[in-house]
């Protein structure tokens, strides 16, 4: 017969852990779960985005009701646990009313609906609930708690009504809550008691920049004050009163300073209980038939809060009960805490401080890009750690922190990695004919001859060497690790930051160079910038730079242009071409289908195909058709072949989808139509998105627009669906049309003016940075965005279909294709 | 048999300035490249990588980049930028705003030729002329 198994309390503890003992055992047990909340268990990680919309309630949750019946578990939801009979083997559990809060001590007793279970083993998972500091006033009104999913509605329905909220606490919870009030249209401040945020994660230092990061996006923060009460009037929240006597008023008030583990039950049935339910390490209380796991319980002096340990917990808990391993123990986690506070991203391990003389402390600061790294080293080895605005390296600082390794002999490398994006993997062990570079299909042998035999010291020179890392780019951090392990450091040219190899000058530079000497065309650049010496690899980049700088005066030399450009037309690797011409938002007709179709056939292509941006491409066109077909299509250029704004594709929006709440079809025609064809220095996908249920993938695009209820549109920046995936940032929220064209306009526009040639949208806000870029194209806070919109507004007028050059050819022979000489063999012989 | 033979491959001005163009003479394809400062220079069209058409490729510092996958090759000496590999040239100049190439053109009709050069007339506008090698 089948133990039976209760759980007290369904949270992210209680149920991990009876899917640890389903996928152990499914047979052992008949489980019964008591939850206090009227819900499944859901992550409550992501109650902030509950709070800021982001997220509805249901896509939080890990386990919905179906789960339970599926794997035969009786679920009590909306049932507090008020009693446990040790000699009896009994839970007894009162049903909660809708209005109580589940993590209230206090409950009105009520003598119905009363639910006993019997059990042979118990599990307590009763977590942990805020802790509420002794303050006068927290029963009035408009005074909250932010723990729950009821805590987010109620604290969004009060918002709508208010005009200034203040945060107690300062901690990781307090700033997620201030995040998630900050969308609701409400000045917030953050109050700490101690005398910097996030105490418990940060050093002072880093402290003061991620409080100067928060103040720049709008929220008001005091450290070091201490509230004392709350005041009111007419039973509502009015305003703070503070230990020295000053006030600050509030209409709302929400109270997130720390949280505490739930212990009375455990305590009032004679188990072992210190700050938290004393566990052994096979996580047993003092009753060997009673577990606990996850925030409630106290572990070696030691209670987590995070995720990762107590899913530790729970594998060692599911081992033991279950018998399939008896002997498994949990000795305790060294954790590291890797998290994003309004936008910026920190990491935390071990101490913050550190108070041994002996310690190596190695610190880095860029106050200007607000990123703050220390480290403090003992014996060799992570004693603790803090990354702020730049993690890039936080992988491999956990790997050193959590498995106790010693770390290199070079610092700085695991603050930063020999090269962005440094993997993991030790070259060292990958045999000689490991593939690197997987676009172009080198292998670690060919890059160690290249170093050892022609002397290629830094990435770019292995790279001219023997092409490896001149794909997609993301094998370059392994190539630096190859570099260091042969030769023992790797060298930076300091070409890598030229804008084009040729021209021994940074984008900045040269453009102002371009502009003082005012060079219009590319052989000018060069005659006057490179002494003459024209460079094959420049001369696109250069191209594409000229007509930003210039785009109506531009002197356009088509021998600068990669052939895509000349024709306009995309090569294919048997000499034809690509023709996609220009469907604006992916709306055709049957007309131009026709007429497509009838193209296809005259010039006898070989593919039509329906590409991922929309459109229709014909594969397989003769240079010297180009023209032809271009006429016959009577279609604009659908610019495929360019590093320049490609397609904006769209869903249905409101014309007949029944989800769309934006009109995503009318914006991207007015995209493409603002936007086409304007040069940048790396093509740019964009697209629209008629709800946030994304079915045009803006989240991933260069640029995608996306419409949110309320008649607004949310506009992403930097994502990638290629190689790199990446999901965009927010950078703005706006109203209108108008609106969308304006604020993508001034991104291209800084694009085009700022990124590296070949550097895509993705690359480029990273490199940016998301908040610096809200500052400079949002908050205008270098005075620009005036100028920006108005050089855009150029760019657009300058803009000409290319395909026009089929009745003008830009210069003779501009189609031609090779021409047969015909050799006679008779000689007419004149001697 | 081959015979060296200079081959008339028209006007100059009919390879865009900076820009490269295909002509196929017999079985092969040259690809014949005008620079800025007016140099001229005749190489095999094919890439040996994956057979690019070198013909359109960018030209710059007397070097070719192939359009497919970024190879180079040196306009003068063929010598390319990837491990061994390298492309044929042809010797290749101008006269009188023409552009005359020397290519071993395959003969089968035998004929004896006393002066250096012979010419041919093919058309109005393009001329061949061959010269026999003197042993």
């Amino acid at each position: 017969m089948k133990r039976k198994l209760v759980v007290i309390g369904n949270g992210m503890a209680g149920a991990r852990v009876v899917e640890e003992i389903l996928k152990r055992d499914p047979n052992k047990f008949k489980i019964t779960m008591f939850g206090a909340e009227p819900y499944g268990n859901y992550n409550r990680i992501l109650l902030s985005n509950v709070l800021n919309q982001t997220q509805e309630p249901q896509e939080i949750f890990i386990n919905p009701l179906s789960w339970y019946q599926e794997n035969d578990i009786t679920l009590h939801a909306g049932v507090k646990v008020i009693d446990i009979d040790r000699e009896r083997k009994k839970v007894e559990g009162l049903k909660l009313s809708k209005a109580d809060v589940a993590y209230k001590d206090q409950v009105p007793l009520s003598e119905e609906d009363v639910v006993k279970e019997s059990y042979d083993d118990l599990i307590i998972a009763t977590g942990s609930r805020p802790f509420v500091p002794p303050i006068e006033g927290t029963e009035l009104k408009g005074v909250f708690l932010f723990r729950t999913i009821d805590d987010c509605h109620q604290i969004a329905a009060y918002a709508k009504h208010c005009q200034k909220a203040v945060v107690i606490g300062g901690g990781l919870l307090g700033l997620e809550a201030a995040r998630g009030l900050m969308t609701h249209n409400v000045e917030v401040c953050v109050i700490e008691a101690a005398p910097q945020l996030m105490p418990a994660q940060l050093d002072l230092e880093a402290a003061q920049i991620l409080k100067r990061s928060m103040e720049a996006m709008g929220l008001r923060v005091f450290t070091g004050v201490v509230t004392s009460k709350l005041v009111g009037e007419n039973g509502q929240v009015t305003s703070l009163l503070f230990k020295d006597g000053s006030t600050l008023e509030a209409d709302m008030v929400v109270i997130s300073a720390g949280i505490r583990p739930i212990t009375e039950l455990a305590f009032k049935c004679g188990l072992n209980v210190n700050k938290g339910i004393i566990c052994d390490d096979q996580m047993k209380t003092t009753d060997l038939n009673i577990f606990s796991v996850g925030e409630c319980v106290e572990h070696r002096g030691v209670i987590y809060g995070l995720v990762e340990p107590i899913w530790q917990q729970a594998r060692v808990l599911a081992d033991v009960i279950t018998e399939v391993n008896p002997k498994s123990t949990y000795e305790g986690s060294r954790t590291g805490t890797k998290l994003k506070v309004m936008g910026v991203e920190l990491v935390s391990m071990g101490e913050k401080n550190s108070n041994d003389l002996n310690d190596e402390i190695i610190v880095y600061r860029d106050p200007h890009r607000s990123i703050y790294k220390k480290l403090i080293v003992r014996h060799n080895k992570i004693h603790g750690g803090i990354l702020l605005g730049d993690i890039e390296s936080s992988d491999s600082l956990m790997q050193y922190f959590m498995s106790d390794l010693d770390v290199p002999e070079n610092r700085t490398e695991i603050l930063f990695g020999a090269v962005s994006g440094t993997s993991l993997v030790d070259v060292s062990t990958l045999p000689e004919n490991a593939q690197i570079c997987n676009c172009n299909g080198v292998c670690k042998k060919e890059i160690v001859s290249a170093i050892k035999d022609q002397n290629c010291i830094s990435v770019s020179a292995v790279g001219s060497k023997t092409k490896a890392g001149k794909g997609c780019g993301s094998c370059r951090g392994l190539i630096a690790q190859i570099i260091e392990a042969t030769v023992g450091k790797v060298s930076y040219d300091a070409s890598e930051h030229f804008y084009v190899p040729g021209i021994a000058l940074e984008k900045s530079q040269l453009v102002r160079e371009i502009q003082d000497k005012q060079l219009k065309s590319v052989s000018a650049v060069f005659k006057e910038l490179a002494d003459g010496k024209e460079d094959a690899d420049s001369k696109a980049g250069l191209a594409s730079l000229l007509k930003t700088v210039w785009p109506d005066a531009y002197e356009d030399e088509r021998d600068a242009r990669f052939i895509n450009d000349r024709v306009h037309a995309n090569i294919q690797k048997d000499g034809t071409f690509s023709v996609v011409p220009r469907i604006y938002a992916g709306v055709t007709t049957p007309d131009e289908l026709m007429r497509i179709a009838q193209a296809a056939v005259k010039y006898q292509v070989k593919m039509v195909k329906i590409t991922g941006g929309q459109r229709i491409d014909l594969l397989g066109v003769k240079k010297e058709d180009l023209p032809k077909i271009w006429k016959d299509l009577g279609m604009p250029s659908g610019h495929a072949y360019t590093k320049a704004f490609r397609t904006c594709k769209s869903c249905v929006g409101t014309d007949f989808c029944r989800y769309g709440v934006g009109d995503s079809i009318g914006l991207a025609q007015q995209i493409e139509y603002r936007f086409q064809g304007i040069e940048s220095p790396h093509k740019m996908k964009l697209a629209t998105a008629g709800c946030p249920r994304n079915c045009s993938e803006a989240y991933v695009k260069d640029i995608g627009a996306v419409a949110i209820e309320g008649g607004k549109w949310e506009i992403y920046v930097g994502g990638a669906a290629g190689a790199t995936v990446r999901k965009g940032d927010l950078l703005c929220t706006v109203d209108s049309h108008e609106d969308v064209l304006k604020h993508i306009g001034r991104f291209i526009q800084y694009y085009r003016e700022h990124a590296k040639y070949l550097e895509r949208t993705y690359g480029f806000v990273e490199r940016i940075g998301i908040d610096l870029l809200k500052g400079i194209l949002i908050e205008d806070s270098l005075g620009i965005c005036a100028q920006l919109d108005a050089a855009i507004q150029r760019a657009v007028e300058a803009y000409k279909d290319p395909w026009q050059e089929a009745d003008i050819p830009a210069y003779d022979h501009q189609f031609s294709g090779p021409q047969l000489i015909q050799v006679i063999h008779e000689v007419n012989n004149n001697g | 048999m081959t015979k060296q033979t200079i081959i008339n491959l028209g006007a100059i001005e009919d390879i865009p300035l900076g820009q490269g163009r295909c002509f196929i003479v017999q079985n092969d394809e040259i690809a014949v490249f005008r620079s800025r400062s007016q140099a001229i220079f005749a190489i095999e069209n094919r890439c040996p990588h994956r057979r690019g058409l070198l013909a359109e490729g960018i030209m710059g510092n007397d070097k070719v980049v192939c359009p497919l996958h970024g190879h180079k090759f040196d306009l003068a000496t063929g010598k390319g930028s990837e491990g061994m590999e390298c492309v044929r040239t042809f010797k290749v100049w101008q006269e009188n705003g023409q552009i005359l190439l020397e290519y071993p053109i395959a003969i089968n009709v035998e004929k004896k030729c006393e002066d250096h050069y012979a010419e041919i007339v093919l058309s109005a506008n393009s001329k061949i002329y061959y010269r026999e090698e003197r042993k």
